[in-house]
């Protein structure tokens, strides 16, 4: 198991005071703190190995491009993927999804397509689809979930046919924790001839993730959640996938050669080879070198670890919420075996917002709203949610302050 | 009238059906802020000094200790900005 106070050591915000209370940081589904490793692997890139990237002799940009490569690298063997080629960079899972939504979709889905999407997504995982369907006219359908919040995996079987051509589904949902069972998803995608593509978002910070047991077809994350900086994210690729896909942006870096032949009165186009294929301009190259000590920090800690002490704690939080909270809502699953370190919850008579500012005023950070996946709202019947989610840092005194408070705001 | 803009920090449209707005005061004036709405608006309910259920005219809203009034029902901007100005306008009693 992990050592929380030990880690906490290392996390130079976690000494915050707000409104004259220890910060409690319960926000981290939205974005997670930062070790001062990263803030110093950040800092030492700027302060002495700064400079763009490849395709340059001199010696900070050998160091810059090494430090680059190697964060693909880490990331790759992070997440067991077969090398840095299947790790595209990209600024977060949004753009990852967009990226094969537009480059992959816009291209290869037309009138007697469809795509699969789960009700339970992010809008990230919606929108880009929707979008491009209203260009390209393929259908989309939505996989049901059940009342509990857990998905409806015969809603995804009646769904899919012959005219599937991607299923679209987060791994963990950020609204509710629900783990989805990805192995038999993909299983059932790849028997009709889909991709998969998974939103990792929720899972790759905090599970082990081997894409190869999984067996997605792409899967996209966010450095920023798992103790990375912000800017930077992956979009996990299969190589054969990747290779045969056209390139998303336009630019230098993603070509190989771009030659003007006047016969024709237009430049040829050759791409780069993977991942740089997907990477066009000059790359986050500090939020790389940010990411690789995330990472590495991650792996230190070890990933199973992460996965027990959150599991824990969530156990440990509904199990207080249940015997000291009378008005206090949680919804979705409340089987702690089911979930990854997130709780959405509500009290009656008060808005999440309300929940929320309470908890600011005794320095608890909590997220309100709809967390952006409305649908799910939805099917819940519920205007908003406030949200509670934990991270490698966080406590059981921790939770019991949080409780403390729920507590009070029951009172009003 | 008050300038609502030497007290207002931040305002911001919340995410969900609500539509709430949250008005965040500036630092160095929130317990100015916060001493003038008390003055002026009415208090329905409040827990330990923390949080203040309150009404002006026809509108509820909740007060925050720490700073931060959540506005319910507003119609737009232009009343926020018109409701802001005279509650801070308001002199204490």
């Amino acid at each position: 198991m992990l050592d929380p106070y030990k880690i906490r050591e290392d996390f130079p915000i976690l000494k915050r005071k707000i409104n004259g209370y220890p910060l409690i940081y319960f926000d981290n589904a939205a974005t997670s703190q930062k070790p001062r490793e990263v803030i110093e692997a950040v800092k030492d890139f700027y302060e002495n190995h700064n400079a763009n990237v490849h395709r340059a002799v001199h010696t900070l940009s050998q160091e810059a491009s090494e430090m680059y490569e190697n964060a693909h690298e880490e990331v790759a063997k992070l997440i067991n993927a077969d090398g840095f080629e299947e790790i595209v960079f990209v600024r977060g899972t949004t753009e990852a999804i967009n990226l094969v939504a537009y480059a992959w979709g816009l291209r290869n889905l037309g009138r007697n397509d469809e795509v699969i999407v789960s009700l339970m997504e992010h809008h990230s995982n919606i929108v880009p689809w929707e979008i491009i369907s209203r260009l390209n006219d393929f259908k989309i359908k939505y996989i049901e979930v059940n009342d509990d919040g857990t998905l409806n995996y015969e809603s995804l079987e009646n769904l899919l046919s012959k005219r599937t051509r991607i299923v679209c589904l987060s791994h963990v949902s950020n609204v509710t924790g629900v783990v989805n069972d990805i192995e038999r998803v993909a299983k059932l995608a790849h028997e009709h001839g889909a991709f998969l593509l998974v939103d990792g978002a929720q899972s790759v910070p905090h599970l082990p993730v081997n894409v190869k047991k999984l067996d997605a077809d792409f899967v996209a994350f966010s450095g920023h959640k798992m103790l990375g900086p912000t800017g930077i994210g992956v979009l996990y690729g299969k190589k054969d996938v990747l290779e045969k896909m056209e390139p998303f942006h336009g630019g230098g870096e993603m070509i190989r050669e771009v030659s003007y032949e006047p016969s024709k009165r237009r430049c040829s186009i050759a791409w780069n080879v993977l991942p740089w294929k997907f990477e066009a301009g000059t790359p986050n190259v500090a939020g790389g070198v940010g990411l690789t000590a995330a990472v590495r920090y991650l792996k230190r800690i070890g990933m199973e670890n992460v996965k027990a002490h959150e599991k824990a704690l969530t156990k440990y939080a509904l199990a207080q919420i249940q015997k000291s909270c009378k008005r206090v809502n949680i919804y979705g699953p409340t089987d702690p075996t089911a979930k990854c370190g997130i709780i959405p919850f509500g009290i009656e008579g008060l808005s999440s917002h309300d929940i929320a500012l309470f908890l600011d005023n005794y320095g608890i950070m909590v997220r309100s709203g709809f967390h952006c996946a409305q649908p799910l709202h939805e099917i819940f019947k519920l205007n908003s949610s406030a949200r509670a989610s934990f991270y490698v840092y966080n406590t059981r005194e921790e939770i019991d302050a949080f409780i403390g408070v729920l507590k009070e705001i029951e009172r009003f | 009238m008050a300038n609502v803009d030497d007290y207002v920090a931040r305002t911001e449209g919340t995410c969900g059906k609500e539509k709430d707005v949250i008005v965040t005061f500036k630092y160095e004036k929130k317990d100015e802020a916060f001493k003038k709405i008390l003055d002026k608006a009415t208090v329905k309910k409040s827990i330990a000094g923390i949080v203040f259920e309150l009404s002006f005219k026809t509108f509820s809203f909740r007060l925050y200790a720490s700073g931060k009034v959540i506005f319910r029902g507003l119609k737009d901007k232009d009343e926020l900005n018109t409701l802001l100005s005279e509650l801070l306008s308001v002199p204490r009693k």
